[in-house]
This record gives C-alpha cells, structure tokens and sequence, in this order.
C-alpha cells in the first residue's frame, strides 16, 4: 500500500476540469486509489464522487493507493496534483 | 415599460424581440418493466448514443468558443460514464422494476441535489451539469431532440434556465442575449455566452414572468444587469445610441485588434492597461493590451480586515503574470492614504491627507508591510514578465532607501531556499521634485511611469476632490506638459523608457503631443486602449 499527502494551491480547488483528468488518470491503473479530504472520502475513479468532496484551496488530500501497480499510480498521481492542483 | 434587474454575465447591450424559450418538458412517468436486464440495456444504448451527441457538441464548441470552454462536454461524457451514476440507475430499475427513464430522473434529482447542497458557490453550479446530461439521457429515451430553436430573425432568449448544451446547440447569429430566471455567474451556460460574447443576464428570479413576453420588444443592458420590457421612446433612443457605440468599439477590436501600435512614419509606443482588479483581467485580453502598466495592488489591502499575507499577495500577482502570459504586468507597491484610507492600518487622521503619510512613505516607515509585499513580489516574478513600481517618490534617498530593503528581502529569501526571480523596478513620478531630479533618479531604475493626476495637483496646487476649483483647473497646462518632456528626456539620457499611467494618458487630444515628446508607453483603461490605437496608426509625425 502506498499513500502520499498532497496541500492543494490551486485557487480553485478541485474544480471539474482537473477532477475530470484526475480520473482519467486513475482509470489507467489497476490499483485501488482512494481519497480522503475535507471529512470525506472517495474513490478516484469516480468523477462525480471526487467533485462532491469539495476540496479547496488549502486543504490536505490523502491518497491511499492498494494493488499490483501502486508504485507507478502513487508517481504518476502525486505529479499530476503538484503540476495541476 | 418594466425594468427587471439581474445577475450580468457579459457586458453589453442588446435591442430586440423577446422568444421565450421553454423546453419540451419532459414528463417522466414511472412504469413498471418485468424484464430489468432488457430496460439496463436499452439505458445502456441511451448512454452510447448521448455521449456521441456530446462528442459533436464538443466539437461545435471547440470551434464557436475554443478547446477550453468546450471542455466542459468532455465532463458531461466523463459524468454521464460515472460509476455511481449508473450504479444509482441500474440499481432502481432493478430493485423498482422501473423504466430507464424514471431511474435517470430520480437518479438526476439526487445527484443534483448533492452538488446544489455544497457550501461552495461553483460546486452548486455543478447541479445543472448533472440534471443536463440527465435530461439529454432521458431525451434520448423518449425519442425527443430539444433544443431547437425556431425562430426566423434574432431575438433575446428568456428561459426559465439554460444548459450549456442548449446555449451551444442555439444559432448564435439568432441570438441577440440570454435573459433567465435562474442560474449562476458561475454555471458554464454564464462562461459560455461570455465567451461567445453575447450579453446575458441570469438570476432574474421571480419577478420574470414569460406570460405575454413573447414577440415584445426589449433591452438587455449588461452593464446595469438590467432587462427592459417594452421601453418607452427615450430609453429606446439613449439605448439604441449606446448599442450603435458598442457596436462601433466593436468594429474598431476587429480592425485594430493584433495590430502594431505605430505611426505611418514609424514610430512605436506601447499601449498597456491600468487595472485595479483582478477581474479586470478579461478586458485587458480583449482589448488587447500589450500589457499591464498600472496593477494597482492597494485592492488588496482594501477589500480585507486585517494585512494580506505573503501568501495571499503571491496567488494573486502570479494569476496576474500567469494570465498575461510573458507581457509585461507593472504591479505598483501599496498606494494607500490620501484619498484611500484601510482602517486596520490605524493611520491618525491628518490635516493634508493628500500631502501626507502615504503609498512609499508608509511603506518606508513601516518596513514589515512592506518587505510582506515585496517578498510576494519577487517569488510571483518567476512566473511571467513582472515589473515592480514605486509611488509618491520624491527623492534619490528614498529609492536608495527602498534598495537596502529589497535587498535585505532578497538575502531573506535566498537564505530561506525560496526562489525568487528578477523583476524590472521603477517608480512613479507624481511629484515636482521628482521631476527636478529625474536625471539623477533615472541612473537607479529601470523605468519611469508619470502619474499625471498627481503631478497635475501638486504642480497647479489644486485639489483634484475640490470641484468649486474646476475652473482654475486645466489639465493641458504647459507647465505639466513641460514637466512631461523633462522626464522622458532624462530618462533616454539614462537609456531608460517613460511610460505615463494618469488620466492624461487617455487624452486622445494629447496623443500626438505624446508621440512627438517621445513618451514610450501610454497605460489607459482597457476601454481606451483601441481608440489610441487608432490614432496612433493613422498618425503621421513627419507631417
């Protein structure tokens, strides 16, 4: 298992459009990739799910990362939310 | 006549029939099925066939409005895929014995509710996204298309509310405005037709009522957020003259949009922008501003309670830098007292305010403010073509002073591993005294930038606030021009430039004047930005 925690800086928080790469991401790999945040907590793999977490600016995200590629999702995700989030 | 007010999306005037525009409602009826497995996969088909209606709307969208706000066709297909949306589906017709149709309503309804329930202003916006594709899937269904619009000339659409795919799918050129009941600033429908460029007002509520709309005459005024309904002659006249100006200012973007700012015998100034916002930003791009002359970052300080952080200072000058996107955005260090007054800064009342502790005086006497905005600044300056001006200036000392202390930030920041870049400073010369000294100040700054309506006070010692003094007042006074020509000569002496970002600047009368004295940048309001354009075109100063 592998988690990493991210502070998001983008001024809009998890705003559809990155939510919306953030899953098509996600969906590449076979892992399960959860996220917690803002009391809630969610399957990445699922747009709607992810948007109605309601992450904002400033805000810790946890992602929590189980399965046979977990290694490369955990890389592939943590640079995705500092290059976009 | 009746004048309804609402939320405005874009600014602009539109004069014309009112349609009102009422979708087929959609009536779901809930009807048993016996075989669920049979009613999941025609759910199923109905999803193929939306998102293939999505994908031609995105490609409508990408060409009418560009990739990036056509993007939200890409969410819908991404929504409409969503695990737990089908799940919610699949799950009442099987468990309900249900109709696809009445699983996606309910579906739809519970969804929406959830986004319409967050305490977040863009995420309630959400709400309409899902009840579209929710719609869309159920039209699907049913064997309805919406969205057609049937009309023979233009007119102003009234709706209850718009979805974005109804606001792409309408034939723009039989669109003169959208007028609804409900809706967001925030909802994509609101981003749309901004960015289509099409006056809008959303959030009308109830005081909309469509009985006997149809085929009136009506006004849509952007600017007031306000829409009129049968006007009578006089607001018809003074709109209608409005609307041909718009029209006109318009004419000019697409003629002189992209074009050099220079004269028929060659000689180049630079036309940027005078900003006191960060929501002016759209109407710097549209006026295609070469840049941002004068970001005047006291905002900042006035819309808080208490000190801005550094953190705070640094999101917004790198929006700023980022979304000018290499042009060059002049941010001027905190300009308050005088006329601006900030009460968490505890400033003792003064008997000549306009003559008092202001802009770098407190910042000088103060330093901790200061360095905060500095330091915001220079870390923000890695992120674009920023440039740091300093106001009120009337001495070498002073900007000897302001360079220990930015450099004392810089060590700060260099022992702290925070990186910083290396922004262009220069300073504003609105005093006298900085004008008599400016070939000594030119050899320590990068650029000049004039404040005309100080310099103008303190020179003609007349108080810009006191009207009884208007006539006295003549803001094409020689002595301020002379004092005009002394800076930029002394600052090309240097080999620096001089911009100048008062009121003067704007002064059409004044531009030629300008152009001769050799002044190498004019930073106006985005609005004036065209109509100096064109006279500087159409100048020729060899004759």
């Amino acid at each position: 298992m592998k988690t990493f925690a991210y502070t998001i800086t983008d001024p809009e928080g998890i705003h559809a459009r990155p939510a919306g790469i953030l899953v098509k991401q996600a969906a590449a790999f076979k892992s399960t990739i959860k996220m917690s945040g803002n009391g809630k907590e969610a399957d990445i793999k699922r747009l709607i799910a992810v948007m109605g977490m309601g992450i904002k600016k400033d805000m810790e995200v946890v992602f929590t990362i189980e399965g046979e590629d977990e290694e490369e999702a955990a890389a592939t995700l943590e640079k995705f939310m500092q290059d976009n989030l | 006549m009746k004048a309804i007010k609402g939320k405005s999306v874009y600014t602009g005037t539109a004069i014309g029939k009112i349609h009102v525009y009422s979708k087929e409602q959609q009536q779901v009826k809930r009807v048993k099925v016996e075989n669920t497995a049979s009613e999941i996969e025609r759910y199923n088909q109905a999803c193929e066939v939306a998102k293939e209606q999505l994908g031609k709307l995105y490609d409508k969208a990408c060409q009418e409005v560009g990739e990036d706000s056509a993007a939200i066709f890409e969410i819908h297909q991404m929504m409409l895929e969503d695990l737990d949306y089908k799940d919610s589906v699949e799950n009442i017709i099987s468990t309900q014995e249900v109709n696809a149709e009445y699983a996606v309503a309910e579906t739809g309804d519970n969804f929406a509710q959830m986004f319409a329930a967050m305490d977040d202003e863009y995420m309630q916006a959400r709400s309409a996204d899902i009840k579209d594709i929710s719609e869309r899937l159920i039209g699907v269904l049913s064997g309805n298309n919406s969205g057609k619009l049937n009309t023979d000339e233009p007119t102003i659409i009234v709706a209850d509310d718009l979805a974005p795919s109804e606001t792409v799918q309408m034939d723009k050129d039989k669109v003169l405005a959208f007028v609804t009941r409900h809706g967001s600033v925030n909802s994509h429908t609101a981003i749309l037709a901004r960015t289509m460029g099409i006056p809008a007002l959303v959030a009308c509520g109830d005081e909309l009522t469509f009985e006997g709309l149809e085929g009136k005459k009506g006004i849509v005024e952007g600017a007031s957020g306000t829409f009129i309904v049968e006007p009578d002659e006089a607001v018809l006249f003074e709109k209608t003259n409005q609307r041909e100006l718009e029209l006109k200012q318009k004419e000019l973007l697409q003629t002189l949009k992209g074009k050099e700012n220079v004269t028929i015998d060659g000689r180049k100034i630079m036309l940027y922008a005078n900003i006191g916002n960060i929501k002016d930003l759209g109407s710097v791009l549209q006026n295609d501003a070469g840049g941002i002359g004068l970001f005047r970052s006291e905002f900042i300080y006035l819309e808080k309670n208490d000190f801005p952080t550094e953190e705070e200072q640094f999101n917004i000058y790198k929006t700023v830098v980022e979304t000018m996107a290499g042009k060059r955005v002049i941010i001027r260090t905190l300009d308050i007292g005088a006329d601006k007054k900030c009460d968490y800064f505890n400033m003792p009342a003064e008997e000549n305010p306009a003559m008092g502790r202001r802009a770098i005086r407190i910042c000088l006497t103060q330093p901790e403010i200061f360095k905060t905005q500095l330091r915001a600044l220079f870390r923000a300056s890695l992120y674009g073509k920023l440039a740091i001006m300093y106001p009120m200036i009337t001495s070498v000392n002073e900007v000897l002073r302001i360079k220990e202390i930015v450099e004392e930030v810089k060590s700060e920041l260099t022992q702290q591993e925070i990186p910083f870049g290396k922004p262009e400073q220069g300073i504003m010369i609105e005093t006298p005294a900085a004008v008599m000294v400016a070939q000594d100040l030119a050899k320590l700054v990068d650029f000049f930038s004039i404040g005309t309506n100080d310099l103008t006070q303190y020179t003609l010692a007349i108080d810009r606030q006191n009207e009884s003094l208007d006539s006295f007042y003549d803001p094409h006074h020689p002595a301020v021009l002379r004092m005009i020509k002394m800076v930029v000569d002394a600052s090309h002496e240097a080999g620096i430039w001089t911009g100048i970002c008062g009121e003067l600047g704007a002064d059409t009368a004044l531009t030629r004047t300008f152009l001769e004295m050799g002044v190498d940048e004019l930073s106006v309001s985005p609005k004036a930005i065209l109509p100096i354009r064109k006279i500087v075109v159409e100048t020729n100063l060899s004759k």
